[in-house]
């Protein structure tokens, strides 16, 4: 029997193939981006006549040199302080004109009135290590964002997602203007029944 | 009288390789579109410490980097292994850094001017010290807008 030979194979449809695979990674793939917690400095000039606060509504956080974690007065293990944060930003325990109908806190008389009035402070020392100073601020920011999400899921049931997914895809520059504009009263909503109110002290020196 | 006539002789045709320029050219787009370019090269040590609060950082047009670290093994000899910042390429003082973001802010386009964000990319090691004197130059020239970069983790990371 002669031997036959296999036929060509014809190549014309793999430029086609190559596209298709090019534009899936293409899709597929996203570019790393950095991510990070942000924050926003306040500006220098000095307030003339600062506001009075009361004490109950400021929610001391002091990080020593030894990255040791002073809370209200006491001393704290890192893994407390959300809930510590998120108990004293949601007492509600004012009354009248300054009383929070949507707080689920203790309303504890010597604790925040109102979470618009609460005021975290965080100092720390200039030898705090960075990462701590990290932790420490993730925490108070997750407090924030827990008392949103909770806010965010009773005023939206019908969302299917957090606030913290909502902002995100708010912050999406994919996410089309007709959404953002839908999104955007939603999360203001929240964010004046939770304003993260977060002051920062100089620091002290050790020496 | 079969229609699928059988051809004669023996050699295998070659395999057209027409299609290889665009195989190529697909591996090439793929790897330009993933890869991250990386505008300075890093002369200290950036472990970035873990968090996972974060918000992303868009629009790399609208940031600018400081870096903060203790040098790397190549550099401390040179430079100590005191923490130190850099500036694009090269080592700086905290002084310099109000000058650094003049000069990238002047360098962008108009309409970004006011939203450019510092992103304030430091080693897990560091002093807080070194980053409150950063916060204040930045104060100092209004470039209010900082991000702490970080890696995604869970906070207990920071803590050993």
């Amino acid at each position: 029997m002669a031997k036959r030979a296999a036929p060509e194979v014809n190549a014309g449809s793999m430029a086609d193939i190559a596209f298709l695979l090019l534009i899936f990674f293409l899709v597929t793939t996203t570019i790393e981006t950095d991510s990070g917690i942000n924050r926003k400095l306040p500006p220098t000039d000095e307030v003339v006549d600062p506001p009075i606060i009361k004490e109950r509504n400021i929610f001391t956080v002091v990080v020593n040199k030894d990255n040791r974690l002073l809370v209200e007065e006491d001393v704290m293990e890192i893994g407390e302080l959300r809930q510590a944060a998120i108990a004293f930003l949601d007492n509600g325990g004012g009354s009248g004109e300054e009383a929070c109908d949507y707080c689920q806190g203790k309303k504890d008389p010597s604790s925040s009135d109102n979470p618009e009035k609460a005021i975290i402070s965080l100092k720390n020392d200039r030898e705090t290590s960075y990462k701590v100073y990290i932790a420490v601020q993730n925490e108070l920011v997750a407090a924030y964002n827990d008392l949103r999400d909770r806010e965010f899921a009773r005023l939206n049931p019908l969302a299917g997602m957090t606030y913290t997914e909502a902002q995100k895809r708010y912050n999406d520059p994919r996410t089309s203007a007709d959404e953002k504009g839908k999104l955007k009263p939603k999360l203001d909503e929240v964010k004046a029944m939770y304003p993260q109110k977060l002051s920062e002290a100089e620091p002290s020196k050790t020496n | 009288m079969s229609k699928f006539k059988k051809k004669k002789g023996g050699d295998l045709p070659a395999i057209s390789t027409a299609s290889l320029p665009d195989i190529v050219f697909m591996l090439l787009f793929f790897f330009m579109v993933a890869t991250v370019m990386r505008d300075s090269t890093l002369m200290i040590q950036n472990s970035l410490p873990a968090a996972d609060q974060i918000q992303k950082l868009d629009k790399k047009d609208r940031v600018m980097y400081i870096y903060a670290g203790k040098p790397s093994s190549r550099y401390a000899d040179k430079y100590g292994n005191q923490a130190r910042i850099q500036l694009n390429d090269k080592f700086a003082d905290v002084g310099d850094v109000a000058a650094f973001v003049l000069a990238e802010r002047a360098s962008k386009r108009q309409e970004l001017q006011n939203v450019l964000t510092t992103a304030l990319k430091v080693d897990g090691e560091t002093n807080m010290g070194l980053i409150t004197d950063i916060k204040q130059e930045l104060r100092k020239v209004n470039a209010l807008k900082i991000n702490y970069t970080t890696r995604v983790g869970d906070y207990t990371q920071n803590m050993n």
